[in-house]
């Protein structure tokens, strides 16, 4: 009796002491790539890149892509308005269900809203998202884009390229900054109107347990 | 990111409320896909489906198949007529036979209750029930409540009375476990005959009188009289019923509140419903028939997402 309990302290201890940490292992810490003010003066570049080729966007059409894009055309339309004073067709694109990870992920993904209330035909349309990374969510924005009339072109502009990890032959024509990043790393982008602050952050696996 | 807690469509009464919402917010995406110049998503590229209708059906066969073409899934169809069931072919050989060809989802209509339910344990396929006899045709109940809420804002606090053959109506069991999960208050009115004996254990009202109920209500469904499932005569005649139990524009002109009148359909114009009601401003019996597009689509596609891949 004594021997069962004193053996199932012992596994216990040892599991607190080897399972334990392994759980403690994965933590990630946050450190910023770009800050507020580096926000606010790349999205001036970027407006300024996109005016350039742009003129006076009169055929020209700037589309989010769900969820996480969308902010950052808000933010784009606000800048591009102010700069040339009319206003400029803006939509969003879910792009769900052109996604080609349906059944292989566990649980599905619940769509979120389209909303493009113009003819996208002819027009130049480019696309709008916070992070690109494998190129598979780009990919799928080109099918959905598609399904509303055939452009004249498309560009794609991303505040954050995450460089060398293109799982497809996908590269944008605006970007606001180029980071080098290992797979196991995350990058979020927070927004004023949704975080409290506007700021980009990488997250870097912590190799020790100590946390 | 939500799943339905239900591997099989066969009621509503499985359902839970957030599985219904999670079906509406899914819907609410299709109808704008439907609504594009493209009306058509990839999503179930390498998805088999077969229609079973072994009992006859023009919508919701017609808005089964839009739906899965619209989601690029593979499509079969059956029909009990012209098929080997006449040769005397059990319900589990014809399926088993259907499924041997490679098919990842069965929507099935059957004239017997729990048909639907019977086969989810012994195929290994999906199955979408589309009416089983007089039980359950949760998609109709689906798109009907999916209807309220755009029509009305929201479902809850909202009373409905569904009018008609209750006691062979699917379509109305279905509404009411639709409608009380999602928080609306149901009545039924009907002949006595026609009110199944034990359905205040429900929760749900009951009235005989037809203007008393439309008073009370903010929505009005009509069903049909269905007479193939009437082996007996359960009211005199029908111009008596359509006298005492049919809408017309008289009887909801005189009402104080604009309600919203809705319809399964078939419709039988001038028993259960005149026409100028069926084709007025109130009806959104046409609106019904474009949801049930896009509330099928959704189902599917949740359903599908559980599918295994090989």
């Amino acid at each position: 009796m004594g021997f069962a309990f004193f053996s199932i302290c012992y596994f216990f201890t040892y599991f607190l002491f080897t399972k334990l940490q392994m759980i403690i292992f994965v933590v990630m810490e946050p450190q910023v790539i770009l800050n507020e003010r580096q926000i606010a003066l790349t999205l001036q570049r970027l407006c300024h890149q996109l005016i350039e080729n742009h003129d006076d966007f009169d055929k020209t059409v700037l589309i989010g892509l769900q969820p996480r894009g969308v902010h950052l055309l808000n933010r784009l339309k606000l800048l591009l308005e102010a700069k040339l004073d009319k206003n400029i067709l803006c939509g969003n694109l879910d792009i769900t269900f052109y996604r080609d990870d349906f059944r292989r992920r566990e649980k599905p993904l619940i769509p979120s809203v389209t909303n493009i209330d113009f003819i996208v035909e002819g027009k130049n349309v480019v696309l709008i998202d916070d992070v690109l990374y494998t190129g598979r969510t780009i990919r799928s924005g080109l099918d959905a884009i598609l399904t509303f009339g055939r452009p004249g072109k498309v560009e794609l502009l991303t505040l954050i390229d995450r460089r060398f990890k293109r799982h497809l032959p996908i590269q944008a024509d605006y970007i606001g900054k180029t980071v080098d990043t290992l797979v196991s790393e995350r990058v979020t982008v927070d927004w004023k109107e949704l975080e409290g602050k506007d700021e980009v952050n990488l997250y870097t696996m912590q190799q020790n347990g100590t946390a | 990111m939500e799943q339905l807690s239900v591997g099989h469509l066969t009621g509503i009464r499985d359902l839970t409320r957030e599985d219904i919402l999670t079906i509406f917010q899914t819907a609410d995406a299709f109808k704008q896909v439907i609504n594009r110049p493209i009306k058509k998503v990839p999503s179930l590229r390498d998805i088999t489906i077969a229609n079973l209708f072994f009992e006859n059906s023009t919508r919701t066969k017609l808005s089964f198949e839009l739906a899965e073409k619209r989601l690029s899934a593979d499509v079969v169809n059956f029909s009990a007529s012209g098929s080997s069931v006449k040769k005397g072919e059990t319900l589990i050989d014809t399926v088993n036979n259907i499924l041997s060809m490679k098919v990842d989802m069965v929507v099935m209509r059957h004239p017997n209750p729990g048909a639907a339910q019977f086969l989810t344990k012994k195929i290994k396929a999906k199955v979408i029930n589309a009416g089983d006899g007089t039980h359950e045709h949760p998609t109709q109940a689906l798109l009907d409540a999916y209807s309220i809420r755009e029509k009305l804002g929201e479902v809850a606090g909202k009373k409905v009375v569904i009018v008609g053959d209750i006691i062979h109506s699917r379509v109305a069991l279905s509404n009411i476990y639709a409608l009380q999960k999602l928080g609306a208050e149901v009545m039924v009115c009907g002949p006595t005959t026609l009110i199944p004996k034990y359905i205040g254990d429900l929760g749900v009202k009951v009235s005989h009188n037809l203007r008393e109920a439309l008073e009370w209500c903010d929505v009005a469904n009509m069903l049909r009289i269905q007479l193939e499932r009437q082996d007996i005569q359960f009211f005199p005649t029908l111009r008596e019923y359509s006298q005492l139990f049919g809408l017309n524009k008289t009887l909801l002109d005189s009402l104080d509140k604009e309600i919203v009148v809705m319809h399964p359909g078939p419709i039988n114009r001038g028993v259960e419903i005149t026409s100028d009601v069926a084709d007025s401003q109130q009806a959104i019996i046409l609106n019904q028939v474009e949801n049930g597009v896009a509330i099928r689509m959704a189902v599917i596609y949740l359903l599908a997402a559980q599918i295994e891949r090989n």
